[in-house]
């Protein structure tokens, strides 16, 4: 391992990539549970479960490597965020227990299912919040002293990152009704286009007004964005951002089942690299880069090697689940 | 100073609790996603319905405690960092690359394939199903071999050195996994996981038997589970006999702490029963077998073993935890193997399915696999203390900066939130359990599957693992 290759950024790619795909793929099952009441009978919020039935835990998976692949590389950067986060990482997991076990227990006690769509919704509600705040958190600035977290047990509570939560909430409702759009057919892909059509709305909404918030509360950001050369380089992010938006529109007024989805994940992908592009080099922003947080290259080296091998299997693998699971999923042919 | 010790206190009972939660759905899903491998092989294999049948019976209860092992063992993965941060920063870069080679090769092997055991045999044939099953099946052990890698180097660290800012830093990767207890812990877990679920499954068998409903389903569930006890728990109290050999080579206040053993000494008792107390550095009350634990530990009658006064007292373990947590476990260990005599005995008789004592043995021995692994647990890690990093970083050296209202806050959210839900999926396993396997016995109150499928292809259609809302 000589100085030639940079792990610590190799690392810091491979960590990016798992959060967003964590992000498009957690982030519909979540927008179902979000969704969930807006659906209008028990058939259909069965069929919008056995949507995503078979595949739940794998997309929860990324949110695990996201969160031991931090430990692992940057085990500083873990030891900052997870303290000064503290109640938001607590109350995200306890969400996630929440609606993790509704996907079985709605099945096994038809007497109580009310009670489990009710802990499917609020888990997925209160996980998405949490997530919100936590990128909110990320964006506004952790303090540090030294190496460990210097700042008070309530810094993480703003009105930016209460802007965030909500935020989240709306992209991930967008996400959850495409994959509904894509999945489902009838009655309930309907009512999956009529919100799609009104979060598309409300998640661009937030879009500007964190692109407009963001570089004011941060000079780092604002250097990014406006200053030359820095603009040339960035200014096609949000131009594609509206030309995405104009698709997303075309494919719910054309009804286009399955462009939708993957025009909300370019979206996505576009709010992703823009932020990225406010924040590296930093891993906890304005306080810690990448290379200060980075384990030992031996750490970093040996994973690298499993993560070379491991990931391109592990996205066949998961691809060829998604595939067996392929089409539309109706009240007949589901799974439960 | 005070304080500090408070948020200390709460943030081990925090993680001691979560963490007790959690291995008791991994040691049920470990030894429960094999058997289902089993029974499906035995069912292509023989082609007999019964092992179909009971495949579908036990993949239900698998959906179910899977589920909880997932989420539990989510919160364990952020719990290193909220509230172990210090140990987190210092012992990263030695066990975060063995968690993120857990996740890589396991987590997601086992993630990736339970869908399709779990509603896809309709989608894929019988060949490619089998496959899936034995993938997850295969991804349990392996998850269990690196978390132990981890928790093994906390307690026998090797292959490292401490670099200028106090943090571990790997120079041996083969001697870090391979650390001199991950051997026998993985063995004795892996052993403990089987026989686990090997109890529950005959305690079902057991339990309809003695009602009366003598099917084949119940006959076997026993019987596969009686030669698990037979073969098995023999082999686990050898495989315990000599983790503990091992434990005295590299911590023995562990040892003594287990064995209650204040002073130094040759030809030392094995104390059956006995109150340690920490104040007088003495025992109240004890019966004794004279020259047991020398006998036991060291294979010599005059042996030497150690005594917890070797050390300070700050440098002992909780002496009385250990202590009670071992015999529980150790008696639990030999019930085990008794049982599994016993029931050699009457299989041989032919009364195997009929003595309604032994029947009813066999069900209350249903939760005794958890009760001894949350027990072997507590031994182990409680036995570590004052250590995280077993004679290097210190527990109190190891916690987060965070405040005692924060700890109590979480911890009680904690424990409410685990004993409503966990104990509702408990629940729920306990229903699928008091149904019975055969077919035409459907689970208490809940509708039969869509209409227009014939008994054949509703066997064949193992995706329904639970029953449809129709
Ligand atoms: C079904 C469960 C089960 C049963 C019947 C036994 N054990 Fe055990 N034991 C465990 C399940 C377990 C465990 C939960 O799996 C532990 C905790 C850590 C580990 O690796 O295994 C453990 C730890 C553990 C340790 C602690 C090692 C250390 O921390 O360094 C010792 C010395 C023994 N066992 C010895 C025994 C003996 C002598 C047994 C028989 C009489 C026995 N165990 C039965
Ligand atoms: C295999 C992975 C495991 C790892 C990496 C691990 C790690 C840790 C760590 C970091 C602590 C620090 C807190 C402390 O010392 O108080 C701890 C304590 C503890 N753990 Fe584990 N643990 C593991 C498994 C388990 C299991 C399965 C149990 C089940 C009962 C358990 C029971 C405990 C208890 C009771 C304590 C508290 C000890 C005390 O404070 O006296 N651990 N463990
Ligand atoms: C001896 C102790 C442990 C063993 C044997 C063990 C084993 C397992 C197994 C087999 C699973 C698969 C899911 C299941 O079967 O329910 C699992 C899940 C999980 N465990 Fe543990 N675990 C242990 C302790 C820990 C600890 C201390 C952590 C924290 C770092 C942890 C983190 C996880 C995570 C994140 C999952 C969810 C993975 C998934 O999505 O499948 N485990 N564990």
């Amino acid at each position: 391992m000589g100085e030639a290759i940079d792990l610590p950024l190799i690392w810091a790619a491979i960590l990016s990539l798992a959060v967003f795909i964590y992000v498009v793929l957690d982030g519909f099952d979540l927008g179902i549970g979000i969704l969930f009441p807006y659906l209008q009978s028990d058939t259909q919020r069965d069929v919008a479960m056995n949507t995503v039935a078979p595949v739940w835990d794998g997309n929860e998976t990324w949110l695990i490597l996201g969160g031991g692949g931090l430990f692992a590389a940057f085990p500083l950067a873990y030891a900052i965020v997870m303290p000064a986060l503290y109640a938001p990482f607590i109350l995200m997991m306890l969400a996630l227990v929440f609606r993790g076990v509704s996907f079985e227990y709605r099945w096994r006690d038809p007497d109580h299912r009310k009670w489990w769509d009710l802990s499917f919704h609020w888990g997925s509600v209160v996980a998405t919040f949490m997530q919100g705040i936590v990128l909110g958190a990320f964006v506004q600035g952790i303090e540090v002293d030294g190496r460990a977290y210097g700042g008070g047990w309530w810094d993480w509570l703003t009105p930016f990152t209460i802007m965030c939560g909500f935020a989240l909430l709306a992209s991930y409702s967008l996400l959850g009704s495409a994959w509904l759009v894509m999945k489902t057919s009838d009655d309930i892909r309907d009512i999956a286009y009529k919100y799609s059509f009104r979060m598309a709305l409300v998640t661009l909404g937030f879009a500007a007004v964190v692109s407009v918030w963001v570089p004011f509360q941060s000079p780092l950001v604002w250097d990014r964005w406006f200053t030359t050369p820095n603009f040339w380089y960035v200014a096609p992010i949000p131009a594609l951002t509206l030309w995405t938006a104009g698709i997303i529109f075309s494919a719910i007024r054309r009804r286009r089942d399955y462009m939708l989805y993957p025009a909300v994940i370019v979206l996505n992908t576009l709010g992703f690299v823009g932020l990225g592009v406010g924040l590296a080099p930093y891993i906890v922003p304005h306080a810690v880069t990448i290379h200060e947080a980075a384990g030992p290259d031996v750490s970093l080296g040996f994973m690298l090697v499993g993560a070379g091998l491991l990931l391109p299997v592990i996205l066949l693998y998961t691809g060829y689940s998604y595939y067996i699971f392929r089409g539309k999923v109706t009240a007949e042919n589901g799974y439960h | 100073m005070f304080e500090l010790f408070d948020a200390l206190l709460l943030a081990r009972i925090q993680f001691a609790f979560t963490v007790a939660f959690h291995i008791i759905f991994p040691a049920f899903s470990i030894g429960l996603a094999s058997y289902l491998f089993v029974l499906e092989g035995l069912w292509l294999w023989t082609g007999r319905d019964v092992y179909l049948r009971l495949f579908k019976y036990w993949l239900k209860v698998f959906a179910i405690a899977f589920g909880m092992g997932v989420v539990s063992g989510l919160v364990m993965s952020y719990q290193f960092g909220t509230n172990w941060s210090v140990f987190s920063d210092l012992a990263g870069p030695v066990i975060g690359p063995l968690m993120a080679y857990e996740v890589m090769s396991a987590f997601f092997l086992e993630a990736g394939f339970l869908g399709i055991m779990l509603f896809g045999m309709n989608r894929v044939g019988k060949g490619l199903h089998f496959a899936a099953t034995g993938m997850v099946a295969f991804g349990t052990v392996l998850s269990a071999t690196w978390i132990l890698a981890v928790n093994s180097w906390m307690h026998t660290p090797a292959g490292y050195e401490i670099n200028e800012v106090g943090q571990f830093i790997p120079v041996d990767w083969l001697a870090v996994i391979f650390n001199p207890s991950f051997p026998y812990r993985l063995v004795h877990m892996t052993l403990a996981a089987y026989l686990t679920t090997a109890f529950v499954v005959g305690a079902t068998g057991a339990w309809h038997l003695s009602r009366g409903s003598q099917t084949k389903d119940a006959k076997k569930m026993l019987s596969m589970a009686m030669w698990m006890a037979t073969f098995v728990a023999p082999l686990q109290i050898l495989a315990g006999d000599f983790h503990g050999l091992n434990t005295l080579e590299h911590q023995p206040m562990k040892v003594a702490a287990m064995e209650g053993h204040w002073e130094r000494q040759k030809g030392a008792p094995f104390i059956i029963i006995g109150f340690p107390d920490e104040e007088t550095e003495s025992n109240g009350f004890e019966l004794e077998i004279p020259y047991a634990s020398a006998l036991i530990l060291t294979h010599d009658l005059n042996g030497e073993t150690p005594g917890l006064k070797d050390v300070p007292p700050e440098e002992r373990p909780p002496v009385a935890t250990v202590f009670w947590s071992f015999r529980v476990m150790i008696g639990i260990g030999t019930l085990m193997m008794l049982i599994g005599l016993v029931s050699l005995w009457l299989r041989v008789k032919g009364k195997l399915y009929t003595s309604r004592p032994f029947l009813q043995w066999a069900t209350f021995m249903g939760p005794s696999g958890f009760i001894a692994v949350v027990a072997g647990w507590i031994v182990t890690e409680v036995g570590r203390q004052p250590y995280t990093v077993y004679g290097v970083l210190t527990t109190a050296q190891s916690a987060s900066p965070i405040e005692a209202p924060a700890v109590a806050g979480s911890l009680l959210a904690f424990i409410v939130v685990y004993f409503l839900l966990f104990g509702a999926g408990v629940m729920y396993i306990l229903r699928i359990l008091a149904t019975s396997p055969n077919k035409d016995e459907l689970p208490m109150g809940q509708p039969t599957r869509a209409a227009g499928t014939t008994p054949v292809a509703s066997m064949l259609n193992v995706g329904e693992v639970a029953p449809q809302n129709g």
